[in-house]
C-alpha cells in the first residue's frame, strides 16, 4: 500500500510541478484572476454598497446567496454530529448542575478563563459589528464567540458551560441564525426586489438604498454570527463527551 | 542562473502549495488508522486554502479595505489592494472545513464504540468474521 501511494504521489507531484510552470507569477497583478470580475468589485463595490470592507461587500452581498448556503452547511454539519453522537435519555435523567469545586480543578486555570471570557466575547461583538469597516465579519466573530464558550467548558467542565448556555437553546440558536438570514432575504422578496436584495430594506427603514445595503449586511453577519457559535459550541460538546454531555474532557 | 532563481522565486507559493497538498493525499492513501487519514484530509484542505490565497496576492497590494472616510472618495486602482474574492471563497471554505472535521470525528468515534478499533485493517477483520 505504501509504495502504490508513494509511485501515485510521485507521478501526480511530477504532474503537477510541470503544471505550476504555466500558473501567473505569484503577486503577478495581471493574472488571470485578477483581471475579470475582482477589479470590478475593488472599483465599484464602495459606490453600490457603501461598505469598505470589500471581503465583506462581497461575501454578504454579491455572494450573498453562496454564503447563505454555507452557513446552512455548517449547520448541516452540526445536525449530523448530534444525530450520530448525541445518547437518546437515559433512565434516570442526570442532574446537570455546576461543580466548580471538583477535585483536582485548577484554579489558576479557572480564574484566567473567568477573565478570559468576557473580553473575548466583548471581542467578537466588536468584529461582528465592526466587520465592515475593518477585518471581521459573522464567521470569524462567531468563531471566536465559540471559542469562548469552548474556553470555558474546558477549564471548568461541560456541565457548568451547559449551565450557562443550555442545550436545547444551543439548537434553537443554531436554526435561529440560518432563520434571521433567510428572513432578511425574504423581506426583499416579499418588497419585490430580488431575494436578499438589501435595497429592498430602504424604505423600511427608513434610510437610502446604500445604507440600507450596508444595514442588511449586518443583520446577515449577525445571522451567520449565531449559527457559527452554536455549531461550533455544540460540535465540541458533543464531540468531547461522546455525545453524554457529562464532564467531558 | 538568475533565470532559475526569478523561476523559484516567482512560483514557489505554488510549490509549497503542491508539496502540503502531496503529504496530505499521501496520508489519506497509505496510513492505516483512520484519525491520520482525518488529518491527511485537513492537510490537504490547507493546501488549496494557501493556494486560492496566494492567487489573490499583488505585489506591493495592501488588504482589500478601503481607506474609509465618507465624501473624501477617490478614484481606487484596483492594482494597490490584493484581490478579495479569493479571500471571500477562502473564508466560508475553512469555517465548513472545520465543520466536516466535527462530523468526521464524530463518525471516528461511533465507529470506535462499534468495533473497539480505528484501524482500517483491524476494522476489516471483524466485519469479515
Amino acid at each position: 500500500m505504501k509504495k502504490t501511494a508513494l509511485i501515485i504521489i510521485a507521478v501526480l507531484g511530477i504532474l503537477l510541478l510541470r503544471a505550476a510552470e504555466d500558473l501567473p507569477s505569484w503577486g503577478d497583478p495581471q493574472s488571470p484572476a485578477s483581471v475579470h470580475l475582482s477589479n470590478y468589485y475593488l472599483e465599484e463595490s464602495y459606490e453600490e454598497t457603501s461598505v469598505p470592507n470589500i471581503v465583506t461587500a462581497v461575501l454578504a452581498d454579491y455572494r450573498s446567496y453562496d454564503t447563505l448556503f454555507e452557513t446552512v452547511v455548517i449547520f448541516c454539519a452540526g445536525i449530523t454530529v448530534l444525530l450520530i453522537l448525541r445518547r437518546t435519555p437515559r433512565r434516570w435523567p442526570k442532574v446537570i448542575s455546576p461543580r466548580p469545586n471538583r477535585p483536582g480543578a485548577d484554579i489558576i486555570l479557572q480564574t484566567a478563563a473567568r477573565l478570559l471570557v468576557p473580553m473575548m466575547q466583548l471581542f467578537a461583538l466588536y468584529v461582528v459589528a465592526h466587520g465592515h469597516h475593518s477585518p471581521g465579519g459573522g464567521f470569524q466573530g462567531g468563531v471566536i464567540l465559540g471559542a469562548s464558550l469552548i474556553l470555558l467548558a474546558l477549564s471548568y467542565d461541560i456541565e457548568m458551560a451547559l449551565h450557562r448556555f443550555k442545550e436545547k437553546f444551543v439548537l434553537l440558536f443554531s436554526a435561529g441564525g440560518v432563520l434571521l438570514y433567510a428572513a432578511i432575504g425574504l423581506v426583499c422578496l416579499y418588497l419585490g426586489r430580488n431575494f436578499l436584495a438589501y435595497g429592498a430594506w430602504a424604505d423600511l427603514l427608513g434610510i437610502s438604498e446604500l445604507a440600507a445595503h450596508s444595514h442588511g449586511m449586518l443583520g446577515v453577519e449577525i445571522g451567520v454570527a449565531i449559527t457559527v457559535l452554536c455549531i461550533m459550541f455544540s460540535l465540541y460538546i458533543d464531540l468531547a463527551s461522546g455525545g453524554d454531555l457529562d464532564e467531558g474532557l | 542562473m538568475e533565470d532559475l532563481f526569478n523561476y523559484i522565486i516567482g512560483r514557489y507559493n505554488y510549490w509549497a502549495a503542491i508539496i502540503l497538498l502531496l503529504i496530505g493525499l499521501y496520508g489519506m492513501i497509505a496510513k492505516n488508522n483512520l484519525l491520520k487519514k482525518v488529518i491527511g484530509m485537513t492537510i490537504f484542505q490547507a493546501a488549496i486554502i494557501l493556494f486560492y490565497v496566494s492567487i489573490g496576492d499583488k505585489r506591493g497590494a495592501t488588504i482589500p479595505i478601503l481607506d474609509h472616510g465618507h465624501g473624501t472618495h477617490q478614484a481606487i486602482e484596483a492594482a494597490a489592494y490584493a484581490n478579495p474574492l479569493p479571500h471571500v471563497l477562502m473564508l466560508t471554505a475553512i469555517v465548513v472545513g472545520v465543520s466536516t472535521l466535527g462530523v468526521a470525528l464524530a463518525i471516528l468515534q461511533k465507529i470506535y464504540r462499534v468495533h473497539g478499533t480505528i484501524e482500517e485493517d483491524e476494522i476489516l477483520e471483524t466485519i469479515d468474521q
